[in-house]
């Protein structure tokens, strides 16, 4: 975020203020009808695209990223109240409408929410949409009080100018405020002057998420609405041969069973006829095109192209020759399986599809990229298609994607039913779990030469695994010669100081679609990057936390190092571990990564059986993410982070016979639960750099930390990722 | 037709006495505070009281709880049931929220049968309730805090 305050305000208020009715216009989604009532008055103060404020004195924050459980609603009204100094009690969040122009990602150029941006995309926009809102309010009240504006203060949703004794709350200048125009290069506060940045204010969403209030896709019920379930092809690439609907239609409730491009819908009156008349449903499936082989197959594949030399990530000196020529050789091959997002909520989407309308419910991740795809599938304009963005019961990257695979789906039964009524498609946990858009399978190949002084001289690291971005629009943007940033971050630039490197790559192909999964490439790379340099160190003879630490020479992994040397002081490093009781072995694993350009490194102790059933004790985590803007949600992320990591490392897993997953419900894809949860810390670096992101950054040191606690305990690792309590088990017992 | 009472309410739904209460709920009756997860009674997401057991509505059909007291989220105001929502407002538990009705649910009725419960009663009771958000543990520390108001 380079741009001046100066240029970003004089930008963003150019395109606000000319839009601002607009906003009031197409502020209607059902979770804020309420604040869509206030929004027809036209005494609402909106003098930007973020931000309203209604004659009583509400402010409503409009956020152009999802809250998915992130805290993004909190954290942006957070920073807009805080110029605006507005009263927490009195300050509300919602979804912004699709549009391009007011809304886009700054990172991405599009509408949505990913790569944890949603912070840093709002740090400078959204200050100074609270400060020009803030000026405007004091213009309008010196103006009436007839004193300089400079005179005036203001907290709390109160004007207050001392030398005449006079208040007033903000409620009672927003029509005033209302009719001046929008002024340009607002100054911004000085940061130790915050009352509500770095003061962890209370999530705005507590209240309706623990009285069962808070409106997701699923709840939407509109007058007419039907429901549908869709079969898909139980092998990816599958298509649909014929259907026998007799015993289907015969199921009560079932309305009708239409044929979409990607298998058949039943529509029934409600969710529960739906289910029964697919469960009738016999559809038979052409399996020319898809994907039949097994996840081992797959595997075998992978382990042999990983024999050969990829594309270029990263090349430092010359590896192949120090490795030739070091006293020691370190190698490791690893395994990292498929994996569902399986977000708490199953994806869901609400369609109202009129002749030459399309309005959309959905948690909606990717706005305009979801608004192209419908209407190109409509043969509407991108105006012509409403969403209402609602609160998302989780994603973890599943609702952002360039093909918007569920929201197009949902509107292709709308357009095959003929726009008879409005349409909810649900999936089942089942749909969720077999339905693809998983994390990667990756194989990494890794070599380290270390000379006779116990010096890491060479590093090797090969990948292969699916592209997540060839094929879709950022493609030009992130794919370069043959390379996919997103499948080498966190390897190619791994933040480990060795004189010779190589870092290569290959584009495996395979019939599965794949997709980012809550920290992307770094779900894999950091693990192997993270356990390899632990095995480096045991080879070495070097302490784990010390030999990261000599390495992270470069000053740009000084915040890295930071937050390393602070974990491992919070963790106690330097004092050993105490004993678990007979029969349990105990160890302490560190592990660190940058990702989303913020800098996370995590302390894990753990417990172990002979019968490999493990128990992680203890995380300490440090997270440097720049400003704290707001601490207890930062903690929240790192704590959830852990959790959600530690469940895939420990069961997490998608496996293919002949082409059909095997797994389908929690039974079998299994979710880190009550009972596993470790015990996490969480220290929070206090910096003033612009505010960078913790949805994702919390995920990539689990795995790896845990890892390596298990190493210190045991002196055994298991590469093919889960480590299950089986595999631990064998590793044990091996000699 | 089946008459459920609910939330102290007695409601008349002209449905299969198959279905399962949570699509009575939900697509029956519009209360929407109880949500699906799994449909396999492997999340807890649909958690509600029978006679102040904690059910898994996903699989409980409604022929099975007819005449029996059942509460939902919407209705959950006992001493417990308030004290345990104080406290999930005060730690900020919630993350997505979308479990958060079903771990309410189960936390309510683990305080109802047991006033100090310990770590071990806790795993006990609410591991059968998924969080995908991971906020595990401050479930467990709001499960604690509002003990200690009982
Ligand atoms: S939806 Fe009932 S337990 Fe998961
Ligand atoms: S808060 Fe998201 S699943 Fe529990």
């Amino acid at each position: 975020m380079k741009l001046t305050n100066d240029t970003v305000g004089r930008r963003g208020f150019l395109a606000g203020s000319a839009a601002a009715s607009l906003v009031i216009a197409f502020n209607l989604t059902p979770h804020g009808a309420r604040a869509a009532a206030a929004a027809t008055n036209a005494k609402n103060f909106a003098p930007n695209a973020f931000l309203r404020v209604a004659p009583d004195g509400t402010v409503t924050v409009l956020s152009k990223h999802l809250e998915m459980g992130q805290g993004s609603y909190t954290g942006i009204a957070t920073i807009v109240a805080e110029e605006l100094d507005a009263d927490w009690s009195k300050v509300r969040c919602e979804g912004a409408p699709a549009d391009a122009k007011l809304y886009s990602n700054h990172l991405f150029g599009m509408q949505g929410t990913g790569g944890s941006s949603s912070i840093a995309n709002s740090w400078d926009e959204l200050r100074t949409a609270g400060a020009t809102a803030r000026a405007m309010l004091i213009q309008a009240a010196a103006a009436a009080w007839k004193v300089p504006a400079g005179e005036i203060e203001t907290s709390k949703s109160t004007l207050r100018h001392a030398a005449s004794n006079r208040t007033a709350p903000y409620a009672q200048f927003v029509s005033a405020a209302a009719a001046l125009p929008v002024p340009a290069g607002v100054k911004l506060k000085d940061p130790a002057t915050y009352t509500l940045i770095g003061k962890s204010a209370p999530r705005l969403d507590s209240n309706a998420k623990t009285d069962g209030t808070a409106q997701f896709t699923l709840d939407v019920y509109l007058p007419g609405m039907v429901t549908a379930l869709v079969a898909r092809s139980p092998k990816f690439g599958g298509t649909v041969k014929s259907v026998d609907a007799a015993a289907a239609k015969k199921i009560k409730g079932v309305l009708e069973i239409v044929q979409i491009p990607s298998g058949v819908a039943v529509v029934a009156k409600d969710t529960w006829a739906a289910k029964q008349g697919r469960d009738a449903l016999n559809v038979t499936w052409d399996f020319a095109n898809a994907e039949t082989r097994s996840t081992t197959t797959i595997v075998a594949d992978y382990k042999k192209l990983a024999q050969q030399p990829g594309a270029v990530a990263a090349k430092k000196g010359d590896a192949a020759q120090a490795l030739a020529s070091a006293a020691k050789r370190v190698e490791a091959t690893y395994v990292f399986p498929y994996l569902a997002h399986a977000p708490m909520e199953p994806l869901d989407t609400v369609v109202k599809l009129g002749p030459d309308s399309c309005e959309i419910w959905a948690g909606d991740q990717f706005q305009t990229i979801d608004q192209g795809n419908v209407a190109k599938l409509l043969g509407f304009k991108p105006e012509q298609i409403k969403i209402n963005t609602l609160y998302a019961g989780g994603s973890f990257g599943r609702r952002a994607n360039t093909q918007s695979d569920f929201i197009v789906e949902a509107v292709a039964v709308a357009k095959a039913m003929k726009q008879k009524a409005p349409v909810k498609v649900v999936w089942t946990r089942e749909d969720d779990i077999r339905g693809g858009l998983y994390r990667p399978l990756f194989v990494h190949k890794m070599e380290a030469g270390i000379d006779a002084q116990g010096n890491l001289t060479a590093w090797t690291n090969r990948l292969v695994g699916q592209s997540i971005l060839v094929g879709t629009p950022f493609e030009s943007m992130m794919v370069k010669d043959g390379v996919d940033m997103t499948s080498v971050e966190g390897s190619a630039d791994m933040p480990y100081d060795v004189a010779n490197i190589l870092v290569d790559t290959h584009n495996a192909k395979a019939g599965v679609p794949v997709l980012w999964w809550r920290s992307v490439g770094h779900t894999h790379t950091a693990f192997a990057v993270e356990t390899f340099l632990d095995d480096v160190a045991k080879a070495a003879g070097k302490d784990p936390f010390e030999l990261r630490r000599s390495l992270m020479t470069d000053t740009k992994h000084t915040r890295l190092k930071t937050v390393l040397e602070l974990a491992a002081d919070k963790a106690g490093w330097s004092k050993p571990l105490a004993a678990g009781p007979a029969g349990v072995l105990r160890g302490r694993g560190i592990a660190a990564a940058e990702s989303f350009s913020t800098y996370v490194a995590q302390v894990a102790e753990v417990s172990v059986k002979p019968d490999g059933s493990i128990k992680v004790d203890r995380v300490v985590v440090a997270v440097d993410c720049g400003v704290a803007v707001n601490p207890d949600v930062i903690k929240a992320q790192m704590e959830g982070g852990v959790g959600f990591g530690l469940g895939a490392l420990l069961h997490g897993e998608i496996t293919l016979k002949d082409g059909e997953v095997e797994q389908s419900n929690f039974h079998d894809y299994v979710p880190l639960r009550m009972d596993e949860m470790p015990k996490v810390e969480v220290f929070i670096v206090p910096s003033t750099a612009a505010p960078t992101g913790v949805g994702e950054p919390g995920v990539p040191p689990i795995g790896p930390a845990v890892a390596n606690a298990i190493f210190a305990a045991t002196g055994k690792r298991v590469r093919e990722l889960p480590l299950t309590q089986e595999k631990l088990k064998a590793a044990i017992a091996s000699a | 037709m089946v008459t459920l009472d609910i939330n102290g309410a007695k409601k008349q739904l002209d449905i299969d006495p198959e279905t399962p209460l949570l699509w009575a709920l939900r697509d029956g009756l519009k209360m929407t505070g109880t949500k699906f997860g799994c449909g396999m009674a492997q999340c807890g997401a649909c958690t509600v009281h029978v006679d102040g057991q904690p059910t898994r509505s996903c699989v409980t059909p409604v022929s099975a709880v007819a005449g029996q007291k059942i509460t939902t989220i919407e209705g959950a105001h006992s001493k417990a049931a308030e004290a345990v929502r104080a406290s999930w407002r005060k730690l900020d538990v919630v993350q997505c929220g979308y479990c958060q009705s079903g771990q309410i649910m189960a936390a309510t009725a683990l305080l109802e049968s047991n006033k100090k419960p310990t770590d071990d009663d806790i795993d006990a009771a609410m591991t059968g309730n998924v969080c995908r958000c991971a906020t595990y543990q401050r479930i467990r520390a709001a499960i604690h805090d509002a003990a200690q108001s009982l």
